[in-house]
């Protein structure tokens, strides 16, 4: 693979409708012959990326090289790329043996030749219909449906119409095939065939495959290498296989398969601590790092309480055909199990993780996030503290009156005692005091970094042992006793979705 | 049963409200009589006869069919282009343009007419043919646009791009794929355009030369003399047979839209 040319490369490019940002300074290129999957979920800008390949949409800036040209502001008829849509787009007005003909009734070529006064002339020729009439046969054989030529599209099965959208792309040779979940609108059993079948095509042909697809498994059955995106920038570049064992953030491991994602804290060389307990891992991050930790359900080993390294209740069990699907629950964190020995619910019992199952990402820690909760006088407790915060932002529009209560736009009066919030609190907007007691929560500094322009402090609660990251331009030092204010405005308060994950 | 009795016999009562008086004057077309009412003697062609061999009335015919096709087709195509370009346009171009267009379906004939004559004289070309003609197409043409946005609408919109992505420049594309699907709608857009082109009255006076008649004018005028003239039984015989095509019109345009209707059915 390494040494096969760069077929599509696409360079800083950002897609913006009517100030919306779809992809946002993409970078990417696709080696000739690849199969690669633009996967994420909708609104990630994957089928916008697709659409500026094949050309209907323009990027807002950047750039597309094919082959090293440049095709930014070529218009689609021009380029030598096909597209299978999601819903087929067969053309209804015309028959099978018409529809896959369509491109090469269009297709025009130099034809050089001598006449007969041995003068070399090049004329502009059509294909003529035997060699559009042998084209057309050779993908219905290859598509499977040799005897459908005279037959209206609209008399074909979803399946049908979907492989006639295949052939009708792919008898213009194109260089690179273009496919926007185009299995989405088939049935279960038909969608599995038909991804074998396309990928026995991909190897057939030799044309590059650009697919586009929401769904996890299809990209992970098919692919040579997977795109994942997100909010309209690439998350993730790599084989299936890195992609599923070695993601690189949460949002990649949470989207590809079932994951149990924690947050832990780097404790020593290469051990990480989460769900209480400390773990050995493989990966080694820098001590007292926050870092998100993957553990696949399959990964995690049930045994009898006692002999595992956690112990823990079961609190549910599904039968899933292959396998159970049990939650197990450590404290307030749940845990995903996936196994074919069944325990039964309430049964209490122990994991066993193995540190190669154990995959550490780094967290992208932008703010501070916590669980807490409204007490009565309107403040928010989280992290051993009480602090004062605007409890109106929890609903547009509302305001507190005399008692406290909170009053909705629509005049709805809502008592916000023991509400369950999230609460997010930047790097900066927290202030430290040199004492414990002048601040809302006290703890003690267990780490400084300094990061260039700022030192990074992590402050660790004495209870419930939960920090607060800092950036400050002051040095502190490690073991001092502090207590944290933070500004009232500076505490973003969310209400607690109902369903959490 | 009792019940069923009355539903049926209420529309047939509505019907017999709507078609009596035109059967009446079917009926009276094969009758030589002066007024209506009045049978006199036998059932006779002598009004189709006189019909034919009046050139008066053999002239407003044709001027009207005439005028109902050149205008209809001019309509027919601005219409479809308009229909066309506005469904491509940004969302508030094309529901301001689409507003504009339907201003005249809602507006009160006799405004459009007046207005258009105000225009067609201040521009000095004054009442002729043109102005008659732009009055007519003022008319009908936004039916046009009515018939064919939905079947743009219905449309896959994919289609076009995947014309272009075939191969197709822009006017291919046009020509080969988004013409054919609309079709029916400009089908029965004109087939709207040239009914209602045919008995217009009031746009037809505002903006008609002096001497031309169309068949609306000519039998209000000649209604309007009191009845007295020659021709005005012959009238019967005409509004017949303007009766009768429309009515074939009519069912050959339901025929073609069921088959249509069948054939999509089996998709969907």
């Amino acid at each position: 693979m390494e040494n096969k040319e760069k077929i599509i490369e696409i360079k800083g490019v950002t897609k913006e409708f009517n100030g919306q940002i779809a992809v946002e300074k993409m970078d990417l290129y696709i080696r000739k012959g690849e199969f690669v999957t633009f996967l994420g979920p909708s609104g990630c800008g994957k089928s916008t990326t697709l659409r500026m390949i094949a050309g209907f949409e323009m990027p807002s800036s950047g750039q597309i090289l094919l082959n090293g040209k440049d095709i930014t502001n070529l218009p689609p008829y021009e380029r030598p790329i096909n597209t299978v849509f999601q819903r087929y787009a067969l053309f209804p007005h015309l028959n099978v043996y018409d529809n896959i003909a369509y491109g090469l009734k269009l297709k025009r070529f130099k034809n050089t030749y001598v006449d007969k006064k041995g003068r070399e002339r090049t004329r502009i020729e059509k294909l003529s219909k035997d060699v559009i009439d042998a084209k057309v046969s050779r993908v219905l054989k290859l598509v499977d449906l040799e005897e459908f030529e005279k037959r209206d599209v609209t008399t074909l099965s979803g399946g049908q119409q979907q492989r006639i959208a295949i052939a009708r792309a792919i008898v213009n040779e194109p260089e690179i095939l273009l496919l926007d979940e185009p299995l989405g609108a088939l049935d279960l059993k038909m969608r599995k065939d038909m991804q074998l079948e396309l990928k026995d095509m991909h190897q057939k042909l030799g044309i590059t495959f650009i697919y586009v697809t929401h769904d996890q498994e299809e990209a992970l059955t098919m692919s040579d290498t997977i795109v994942v995106m997100k909010d309209g920038a690439i998350q993730q570049i790599g084989t299936p296989k890195d992609i599923y064992n070695e993601p690189k953030n949460s949002f990649v491991a949470d989207f590809i398969g079932e994951s149990n994602i924690f947050s832990g804290t780097m404790v020593g060389d290469k051990k990480v601590r989460f769900i209480n307990r400390v773990f050995d891992c493989v990966d080694d991050f820098p001590l007292n790092e926050k870092v998100d930790v993957v553990v696949r359900p399959e990964d995690v080993f049930l045994a009898d309480e006692g002999k595992g390294m956690v112990d823990g209740v079961i609190i549910s069990s599904i039968f899933k055909g292959v396998h159970y699907e049990m939650t197990f629950k450590v404290g307030k964190t749940e845990v995903l199990i996936q196994d074919t020995i069944e325990r039964k619910e309430g049964e209490r019992c122990s994991i066993h993780i193995r540190p190669d199952d154990i995959h550490i990402m780094a967290k992208e820690f932008d703010c501070n996030r916590y669980d807490g909760y409204i007490n009565k006088r309107n403040n928010v407790c989280f992290a051993d503290g009480e602090f004062e915060c605007d409890v109106t932002q929890l609903y547009e529009n509302s305001h507190l009156d005399e008692e406290g209560y909170l009053v909705l736009e629509n005049g709805e009066k809502l008592d916000l005692n023991d509400v369950d919030v999230k609460v997010e609190v930047g790097l900066k907007d927290i202030e430290i005091i040199d004492n414990d007691v002048d601040g809302d929560a006290c703890g003690t500094i267990i780490s400084i970094v300094y990061k260039g322009d700022h030192y990074q402090i992590i402050i660790r609660t004495d209870d419930e042992e939960e920090d607060f990251v800092v950036d400050t331009e002051y040095v502190w030092n490690e073991n001092d006793r502090v207590s944290v204010k933070i500004p009232k405005d500076k505490i973003k308060l969310k209400l607690k979705a109902v369903n959490q994950k | 049963m009792v019940k069923k009795f009355f539903q049926h016999g209420y529309i047939w009562l509505v019907l017999a409200f709507l078609y009596a008086p035109i059967i009446l004057l079917a009926v009276y077309s094969f009758n030589n009589s002066q007024i209506i009412g009045q049978w006199s003697d036998e059932w006779s062609f002598d009004l189709y006869k006189q019909l034919f061999s009046s050139s008066d009335l053999m002239t407003t015919v044709v001027n009207t069919l005439v005028l109902a096709f050149v205008s209809s087709i001019i309509s027919t195509i601005l219409g479809t282009m308009g229909a066309i370009g506005m469904f491509y346009s940004k969302k508030r171009v094309r529901e301001t343009l689409n507003t504009v267009t339907q201003i005249p379906v809602i507006n009160a004939e006799i405004v459009t007419a007046i207005s258009t004559a105000l225009v067609c004289t201040m521009f000095a070309f004054g009442r002729t043919y043109v102005s008659l003609l732009i009055g007519h197409v003022i008319l009908t043409f936004p039916f046009v646009v009515l018939n064919v946005t939905p079947k743009l609408k219905q449309m896959d919109k994919n289609l076009y791009e995947a014309a272009l992505d075939l191969g197709a420049t822009p006017t291919q594309a046009l020509f080969k794929v988004i013409i054919p699907q609309v079709l029916p709608g400009i089908f029965s857009g004109f087939l709207i355009a040239i009914t209602l082109s045919l008995d217009d009255y009031i746009i037809t006076t505002f903006t008609k030369p002096a001497t031309f008649d169309t068949i609306s004018t000519f039998v209000f005028d000649a209604y309007a003399k009191g009845g007295r003239s020659a021709d005005v039984p012959a009238l019967r015989a005409l509004s017949t047979i303007i009766f009768a095509v429309i009515i074939i019109m009519l069912i050959v345009k339901n025929v073609i839209a069921s088959k249509g209707q069948a054939k999509n059915g089996g998709r969907k």
